[in-house]
């Protein structure tokens, strides 16, 4: 009884702010407050008020309507990276772990030594062989998400793959493809959306240190890491800049691990 | 004889469970220095919230229990927690129904085997370590010495409910409980360790408290058997009494599960 | 033994991979670093000089096989953008990150293992939630916006600790590990708290088993029932748990140099990726994948000594 609520705690909880801090995202992606660019001579390095909820920065810009740009940026390049790793590692672990064989054997240690490193470092190496910005770190860190998909959906598949119901449906002649994702991709919901989940925010950690460590997104896009790096020269005069970025990064990192807690209680539970 | 354990109208209910729901529900028995009684009924009769309760292990947060558990003198459900662990490990030992997992997979067998005396006794390490020995001979295991050393996963399932019966007796207890101790056995092995549980009861006059759902398993260890369903004693009396002539319809219907050519000699 | 050598072997391989795709990395690239090192504006014959002096000429498996028995050696290639050795450049600094990451280490170390025990033995549900709530956010803390906030906190506050003015453990070893502690706990701090919550599960999980309730029934207090029988099946996982944050340490230490302007390899390494200078980003990736290899091994050796299941196999 206790765990089950517990549990259900993490989910609703990391859920509501996820929730919300998507809702503020994407209506920071058509409107903000201020402009985030626009700068306010007469109002420079103000402290939270009213008018300006977060205060402003140095130059009299609006650091609320500045964080909203910044969060959708490392939202949006968070949810490609996912997209890309989830969708090339389920496909990989799919055939992989349905198929077997020395092709399967092959990619899984490939996986299981590209997993064995920490995936910022070598997107720090891709970056430095591709180039900076946006569209190289995208494809950097999607890239280096396959493996940690692939492995948990390959699990999944090599598991069902000799379950009773599955062989019934290749005896009744039912087609590979078909037996893929109609019968078994549906099962590995329950690992799936906690490694989504873990993923974007491995995702928005991987892009913020980047961006802080000026190798990822570069100005002027605005990013969370970015900006952090910028408010740091503040941190005397605005301290209230680097609080709010890198506030509003922790939330969204913290409601997302809440999330894939309450997912994996869940998926413990059934 | 003297009476070792005398169990009142024990009533257990879990807090979770429905209104009116009872665990154990006005449980009477009581048991002899030396003897051993069989408590029989199917999963879920309620037998091992008995023993659970007797052994004082049943968790206290979880459970409403009322009634009385005398063990040598001393009322059980009334202790403190510091008087019930005086108790347990020394008086009163248990084996439970899962060699493999009941002991812990990371230590040696020896200290396994030896731990009650280390909290309850004041005995030195080599007199202790001489106690374990003694109780793994008398459990009848091979070569003492050498599987003191050794770590669980060495043995296998029937040794290692050997050594949890050594670990036991190593206390002198006067009351074994002994939770489906053959269940996860095989056969041959089965019939050893009731003979021997038979031959320690004799040798260390020490009471057993057997629970089992085999009434077949009981037979052949207990003169006395109690027979619960769904949290109450519904029959007691001898083996031979139950078996010749059971006197409610599911003492019969336990008789009748019994999958052997015995059925035909009894029913 | 036999398990440690295998392990060894494996690990070897492992390293022998990564070293090859470091090096194959930087030679599909399409940029030339004749070109950044000469300008655009170089005549052909300066260029093809300079690939001969560089080595840039020779075949790839030719010059993989020099770099790899040279590195081994000691000698990591020369710097493009520097035109010195490598392993000259590295040397401060490779120290200094060293001191750095075993710093936090030991900081992950010392104070998760506690509180996780800690963690794991509260039976007040009220604190139960809250150390659990707690945890939870400082996980989600970035090590370097934590770093940020330290500088503010004992910086700009509290006016303890000066950010960037670094020391030399050549100047002064005390000043040097005095100014590393901060950093050294903005990295640890979300470590701790992962491996806590890491501890107290595995501590919760453990004391469901079976040979719980054998040491309870012969009268054990609980603290003894921890202390003797829980602890050592729950610190287990942990051993693999803590290689792991080990990488994720390194990785931190790279981003965290730059909070506190530690002249470190952090600081080297990303000078490196914007002059595109690839013999100094080639030998710390290596460096770095040696030492998590390294880590990996140690924990599989530990953790093998620790668990007698695996030691007999």
């Amino acid at each position: 009884m206790n765990k089950k609520t517990k549990g259900n705690a993490f989910l609703y909880i990391g859920g509501a702010s996820t929730l919300v801090m998507t809702v503020l995202i994407l209506v920071g992606l058509v409107w903000t407050p201020y402009s985030p660019t626009e700068m306010d001579p007469s109002a420079m390095t103000c402290p939270p008020s009213l008018a300006h909820l977060l205060g402003t920065d140095n130059f009299g810009r609006d650091i609320f309507s500045r964080v909203l740009e910044g969060a959708g940026t490392s939202f949006l390049i968070a949810v490609c990276v996912v997209a890309i790793g989830c969708a090339a590692g389920t496909l990989m672990g799919a055939l992989c772990g349905y198929y077997g064989g020395i092709p399967d054997l092959v990619l899984t240690r490939v996986c299981d030594a590209i997993t064995a490193f920490p995936s910022f470092l070598l997107a720090l190496v891709i970056v430095s062989v591709a180039g900076k910005g946006t569209y190289n770190v995208v494809l950097a860190l999607g890239i280096l998400f396959i493996p940690s998909f692939a492995r948990v959906v390959r699990g999944e598949f090599a598991r069902c793959r000799d379950l009773n119901y599955i062989r019934s449906a290749r005896l009744m002649g039912v087609g590979d493809g078909r037996i893929l994702f109609c019968h078994i991709l549906p099962n590995t919901r329950a690992v799936l959306l906690p490694a989504i989940t873990i993923g974007f925010n491995n995702a928005i950690l991987s892009e913020a240190s980047m961006s802080y460590l000026g190798i990822g997104i570069q100005p002027p896009q605005a990013s969370l890491g970015s900006m952090l790096s910028d408010s740091q020269t503040y941190l005397g005069s605005a301290p209230w800049y680097a609080l709010s970025v890198g506030g509003t990064m922790v939330l969204m990192i913290l409601g997302f691990s809440l999330l894939s807690e309450g997912l994996q209680q869940r998926a413990r539970r059934n | 004889m003297a009476e070792l354990l005398s169990v009142r109208d024990l009533r257990v209910r879990f807090h979770r469970a429905p209104p009116g729901r009872y665990a154990v529900d006005g449980v009477s028995f009581s048991l002899e220095e030396g003897e051993i009684l069989g408590l029989v009924g199917e999963s879920g009769s309620g037998k091992t919230v008995t023993a659970m309760t007797v052994s004082g292990l049943l968790p206290r947060r979880q459970t409403q229990v009322s009634g009385s558990v005398i063990l040598a003198g001393r009322e059980i459900l009334g202790s403190s927690e510091a008087q019930l662990r005086a108790l347990q490990g020394s008086d009163l030992a248990v084996v439970f129904q899962e060699p493999m997992t009941s002991l812990n997979p990371v230590l040696r067998i020896g200290p396994q085997v030896e731990e009650s005396l280390r909290f309850h006794t004041r005995l030195s390490a080599g007199e202790r370590r001489q106690r374990a020995l003694e109780a793994m001979a008398q459990a009848e295991l091979p070569d003492p010495e050498a599987l003191y050393r050794k770590y669980p996963h060495e043995l296998s399932g029937g040794m290692l409910q050997r050594v949890m019966i050594a670990a036991a007796i190593v206390s002198r207890p006067k009351l074994l409980l002994a939770d489906e101790p053959t269940t996860a056995l095989d056969v041959t092995i089965q019939a050893q360790i009731l003979a021997l549980l038979k031959k320690l009861s004799l040798e260390n006059h020490m009471a057993i408290l057997f629970i089992s759902h085999d009434l077949n398993v009981v037979r052949r260890l207990c003169r006395r058997v109690a027979v619960m369903q769904r949290g109450r004693l519904v029959e007691t009396g001898t083996a031979e009494e139950l078996f010749r002539a059971p006197r409610e319809d599911y003492t019969r219907q336990l008789i009748a599960a019994i999958p052997t050519r015995e059925r035909r000699l009894d029913v | 033994m036999r398990y440690a050598a295998k392990k060894l072997f494996t690990l070897i391989i492992t390293l022998f991979i990564v070293s090859l795709l470091a090096f194959l990395a930087f030679q599909i690239i399409p940029g030339d670093p004749t070109t950044a090192m000469l300008g655009t504006q170089a005549t052909p014959e300066a260029r093809a000089e300079l690939q001969a002096e560089l080595g840039l000429d020779r075949p790839v498996p030719v010059r993989y096989w020099d770099w790899l028995t040279s590195f081994l050696t000691g000698d990591f290639g020369e710097s493009y953008s520097y035109r010195l050795p490598v392993a000259g450049l590295l040397g401060e600094k490779l120290a200094i990150t060293g001191v750095l990451i075993l710093m936090a280490f030991l900081f992950t170390i010392v104070l998760s293992i506690p509180l996780g025990i800690l963690a794991g033995s509260i039976r007040n549900p009220v604190l139960d939630k809250l150390m659990t709530a707690l945890d939870q956010v400082v996980m989600s803390v970035p090590s370097f916006f934590l770093g940020i906030l330290t500088c503010y906190l004992f910086g700009t506050l509290l006016r303890v600790f000066v950010p960037g003015d670094f020391v030399s453990y050549t100047q002064d070893w005390g000043a040097f590990l005095s100014y590393l502690i901060l950093p050294a706990l903005s990295i640890a701090l979300p470590r701790v708290a992962m491996t806590v919550k890491m501890l107290r599960g595995s501590i919760l999980e453990q004391l469901g088993e079976d040979y719980v309730r054998t040491a309870r029934s012969r009268g054990l207090p609980r603290g003894e029932i921890l202390r003797r029988h829980v602890l050592k099946n729950a610190l287990l996982p942990v051993i693999t748990f803590l290689a792991v944050s080990a990488a994720e340490i390194m990785t931190s230490s790279i981003i965290v140099e730059q909070v506190f302007t530690i002249p470190g390899v952090g600081r080297l390494l990303l000078s490196s990726i914007s002059n595109r200078d690839f013999p100094v980003v080639q030998a710390i990736v290596v460096i770095l994948a040696a030492w998590i290899v390294v880590v990996n091994l140690v924990a599989d050796v530990l953790y093998q000594l620790a668990d007698p299941r695996i030691r007999l196999r």
